[in-house]
């Protein structure tokens, strides 16, 4: 079989956007588009002297990741109508192997949530159910792909928010190593914990993506100068003397059993295709939560700090000078949970309270980091774990604060050690999907990749729709 | 406060101020500190900026290296141990010239720690303690009095890379503040890292002052004076803020921690408003920049390449050209003012000679022209061959000035000024002979009179042939042949 060429593509995914009713009176997906200059691109990208490796894989990018063409809001009213000009390094390397960005999708507004409800032009729906969340904050790009409107799209993590979207939405999502990905471009929510992640159909789709995008970019100084191997060659790797990690905190006694069976369905897999199988303990991974809610709002509450309608976005003028222009302005532009991590970011970087929770929060950072070098030093190559504990909640099923939190249970961790991670369907329960979660050392997504090739290969098509 | 100012001096006599002074040097890199725009000072507003510096959503800051190099070099001349691993912070607070929100800044571990700075000369000289030199970015500038009713916001300057000079609470007055000052900005001037030009805000100053009895040991509540922007305005504000403090305490009142705000117009300090003075800047590491790690053999190099600094070259001034102090204080003010004189002087031979033109004449056309003495027409080499023409009597001392005029006017040679100008003694004894009896003959009167023994009118008929010389004749061969000829 042929690959499409740019322009088939690019219609392709366009009509398929139609049919889905990708757009706010349907999944409300996708924010941005503009398909004649997405075609114009694709033309250009056919007319090149030599194939292009993504000329077949047109993109669709989160909306909080700066392009040029394409409006950058963030799920956000601050940003409204704000066109970037100058465009992220991830989107120019997508470019520059020929992908053309098809759209901008919806996500929870600055990345801040768990089911892309936060956003300020209205929640997503899961188009495996219509009544459900895609999962979040990259909601708008797993839809995308589910949906079939894109093989790749780019998301961004914090806490989870790849790879719990992608584990809600049957498809896989990777969360690199911290520093793999040059983050010039996304913007920032939480600058030590953020990364790009790609979204794919298959393993090998997101393989490709990472491989596109990963490496040192100048323009990044916590980037990282480490070779970038192929990832796609992963996908002959033998499994046989591999030893899979099974974190027993991962696997709490109230666990749903239909996802605990599921988990050991894959392990069993795994074990099958002669990996071993070991019980080991990450001992920190309750304090995980209160961990990332100290550390993410902190550095948020000074990322956000820009949006002050000085110079771009949203500006509310009061009759009261400039404080009461920022107070308005700030108050207009950011949504509700925004306000609040903003809020409680402020808060514990005080005077008299950084100590007790800014600080100790980083030492107990270092403690989970710690966890994981453990861990992969004692042998394990690859751990495995479900990426949430629970499939696709309904619309407005999760009203409190806190409950909403615990969707990143299993995810945050990896954010926090910067150590990378893949989620990949591993079956169902109740005709929802269910994500397993593989994490591997820093800077070895190439064991990782290898890892969910394997798996993805063993459970077979089932596991998947 | 006009109630608190001008305390008679016999209740500032009974107290002793307490000077340390923060001073913030804006360093002379070609880019900003965290991007690739132009950092020069003077484009039209808002031209020297990018994603970056503009804090647009998504941009991040990637350290210049070059910034680090000058804020090194800096650390090294104050004798400050260069820490091998540094870390920025951000300082957060809002203002419409401070893009991000916050500062990128460095804050409980800075480049570099514990250094001093010797001031004054002489009985007057004492160490003044570093207490630490950190690196940060500048904010933009805001201009409130350019259209009526709005600020106006000039990002050219965000992102120029400063270092922060605090000092130990060593200085005991206004003259040690201003002499700290002028030793701090020499210094700077000699490793060529900064303008420090404070008019144009490449070097700003904030005091911390206290006063206490003398003899006391525990140290006075202390304010923050700012907004100063001359030395003379630093001097002038530890003055005012000293006697207000000196009042209160002399009252049996309370010195409150404040901001002072320095009021030149008015000579007077008056309190910032407490908004201004109460940020928490809720500092926290810059997770966007990973800690600066230093290779020791980078932090010697850059010692050992630092150039002679002001002390030694004063002293080596002294020993080698035996000039005297304050000559030697004239001649290394600037590093480029030692250059020129050290070269004039080794090409002539003569220092002495040499530190008396660049003293007298150069810097009187510098001053005249208000001109630098790097742009200066005249070049140490033609001074020192100009100074040659003197010493040999090819011309007269007074022609020689007239020459240098020309010189530094035209960038001419010496010798071909002299020769065009006529400046070139005449000591050919038929030309002076000729001369000297014109003028006896047109003054017949002094004339008589002089050979009768008024010997007193030989200053007058000198200064007459040498006149009708236009100044060219060797005068001393003019007084031996007026005696002779008017004699005879």
């Amino acid at each position: 079989m042929t690959e499409p060429t740019a322009v088939e593509a690019v219609t392709a995914s366009f009509a398929r956007m139609e049919a889905v009713r990708a757009g706010a009176d349907g999944l409300n997906c996708v924010l941005w588009s503009d398909r004649e200059r997405a075609l114009a691109q694709a033309r250009a990208v056919d007319a090149r002297a030599e194939r292009a490796p993504l000329a077949g894989y047109p993109v669709a990018v989160k909306d909080n990741i700066a392009t040029l063409d394409l409006p950058t809001t963030c799920g956000s009213r601050i940003l409204e109508g704000y066109v970037s000009p100058y465009e992220a390094t991830v989107v120019s390397r997508l470019r520059a192997a020929g992908s053309v960005v098809l759209c901008k999708t919806n996500c929870d507004e600055f990345a801040m949530g768990s089911s892309n409800e936060n956003s300020a032009y209205g929640p997503v729906r899961n188009p495996l159910d219509p009544c459900r969340v895609p999962g979040g904050s990259s909601g708008g790009s797993a839809a995308a792909v589910a949906a079939g409107i894109a093989r790749i799209a780019l998301g961004s993590e914090t806490g989870g928010s790849v790879r719990q979207p992608a584990a809600f939405c049957g498809v896989v999502g990777v969360k690199p190593t911290y520093g793999r990905v040059s983050r010039f471009g996304l913007v920032a929510f939480a600058s030590s914990l953020d990364q790009v992640g790609v979204l794919g159909r298959t393993v090998d789709d997101a393989a490709l993506g990472m491989e596109v995008i990963a490496g040192r970019d100048p323009y990044d100084s916590t980037s990282a100068d480490c070779p970038v191997p192929r990832y796609r060659e992963g996908a002959i790797r033998s499994m046989r003397g591999l030893t899979i990690g099974r974190p027993a905190e991962y696997f709490p006694a109230s666990l749903d059993p239909r996802v605990t069976a599921l988990c050991d369905r894959a392990l069993d897999a795994f074990r099958a295709l002669g990996a071993q199988v070991r019980d080991i303990s990450l001992p920190h991974t309750d304090l995980a939560i209160p961990v990332y809610y100290i550390v993410a709002p902190a550095e948020a509450s000074s990322n956000l700090a820009r949006f002050d309608g000085v110079r771009y976005g949203l500006r509310v003028m009061g009759d009261d000078g400039l404080r009461a222009m920022y107070e308005r302005t700030r108050s207009r532009g950011f949504g509700p949970e925004v306000t609040r991590r903003v809020l409680l970011g402020t808060y514990v970087l005080s005077a008299g309270y950084y100590d007790a929770y800014y600080k100790k929060a980083q030492e107990v950072r270092a403690c989970i980091t710690d966890d994981f070098r453990r861990a992969f030093a004692s042998g394990v190559d690859v751990i495995f774990t479900p990426t949430t504990p629970s499939p696709a909640f309904e619309l407005g099923a999760k009203s409190d604060p806190y409950e909403m939190y615990l969707n990143d249970i299993f995810t945050c961790t990896a954010n926090l050690s910067g150590v990378p991670g893949i989620s990949l369907p591993i079956g169902h329960v109740d005709h929802l999907p269910i994500g397993g979660q593989l994490l591997a050392r820093h800077f070895d997504e190439a064991g990782m990749f290898a890892a969910a090739y394997a798996l993805e290969r063993a459970l077979g098509e089932d596991a998947r729709r | 406060m006009t109630g608190l100012r001008d305390a008679p001096a016999h209740v500032t006599a009974r107290y002793e101020m307490v000077v340390g002074l923060e001073v913030h040097v804006q360093l002379r890199t070609k880019t900003k500190a965290f991007c690739s725009c132009d950092a020069t000072y003077g484009a039209p507003p808002n031209v020297n900026t990018c994603p970056v510096c503009l804090a647009l959503p998504g941009a991040l800051p990637a350290l210049n290296r070059e910034a680090v190099h000058l804020a090194m070099r800096a650390a090294h001349a104050l004798g400050c141990t260069v820490n091998p691993v540094s870390v920025f912070a951000r300082k957060n607070y809002f203002y419409p010239d401070l893009p991000k929100g916050y500062q990128i800044s460095q804050y409980d571990r800075p480049l570099a720690l514990a250094g001093r700075l010797e001031i004054g000369d002489g009985d007057a000289a004492r160490t003044v303690g570093i207490t630490r030199v950190h690196m940060e970015e500048d904010a933009g500038k805001s201009i409130h009095d350019r259209y009526p009713g709005a600020t106006a916001i000039d990002l050219n300057r965000a992102g120029v890379p400063l270092i922060e000079i605090v000092s130990e609470p060593d200085m005991r007055s206004s003259a040690d503040a201003v002499a700290y000052l002028t030793a701090l900005k020499q210094i700077l001037e000699y490793i060529d890292v900064s303008d420090v030009n404070m008019e144009e805000g490449s070097l700003r100053v904030d005091a911390n002052v206290s006063a206490r009895p003398h003899g006391a040991t525990a140290l006075g509540t202390k304010t923050e004076v700012k907004n100063m922007n001359s030395f003379s305005g630093v001097q002038r504000a530890l003055e005012a803020e000293f006697e207000r403090q000196c009042t209160l305490l002399e009252r049996g009142e309370r010195v409150h921690q404040q901001t002072m705000l320095w009021d030149g117009s008015r000579n007077e300090v008056r309190p910032a408003r407490s908004k201004e003075a109460s940020h928490d800047y809720r500092y926290f590491p810059e997770p966007d920049l990973p800690p600066l790690v230093l290779d020791p053999q980078w932090i010697d190099a850059v010692r050992r390449e630092l150039p002679e600094l002001p002390r030694a070259r004063r002293e080596r001034f002294a020993r080698e050209y035996g000039l005297a102090a304050a000559d030697v204080g004239v001649l290394t003010s600037t590093p480029a003012l030692a250059d020129y004189f050290e070269a004039a002087a080794k090409a002539h031979g003569d220092a002495k000679a040499a530190a008396n033109w660049v003293m007298g004449e150069v810097l009187a056309a510098l001053h005249i022209s208000n001109e630098s003495i790097q742009h200066f027409r005249v070049a140490p080499a033609p001074l020192a061959r100009l100074l040659d023409l003197v010493r040999d009597g090819v011309v007269s001392h007074s022609a020689a000035k007239r020459v240098f005029a020309v010189m530094a006017e035209t960038g001419e040679p010496p010798e071909r000024v002299a020769e065009r100008e006529g400046l070139v003694q005449v000591r050919d004894a038929d030309e002076l002979t000729r001369w000297v009896d014109e003028v006896l003959a047109e003054h017949p009167a002094e004339a008589d009179r002089f050979r009768a023994g008024e010997k007193k009118l030989l200053g007058v008929l000198v200064g007459l042939v040498m006149k009708k010389s236009k100044g060219r004749a060797d005068p001393r061969r003019v007084n031996q042949l007026v005696s002779e000829r008017a004699g005879g």
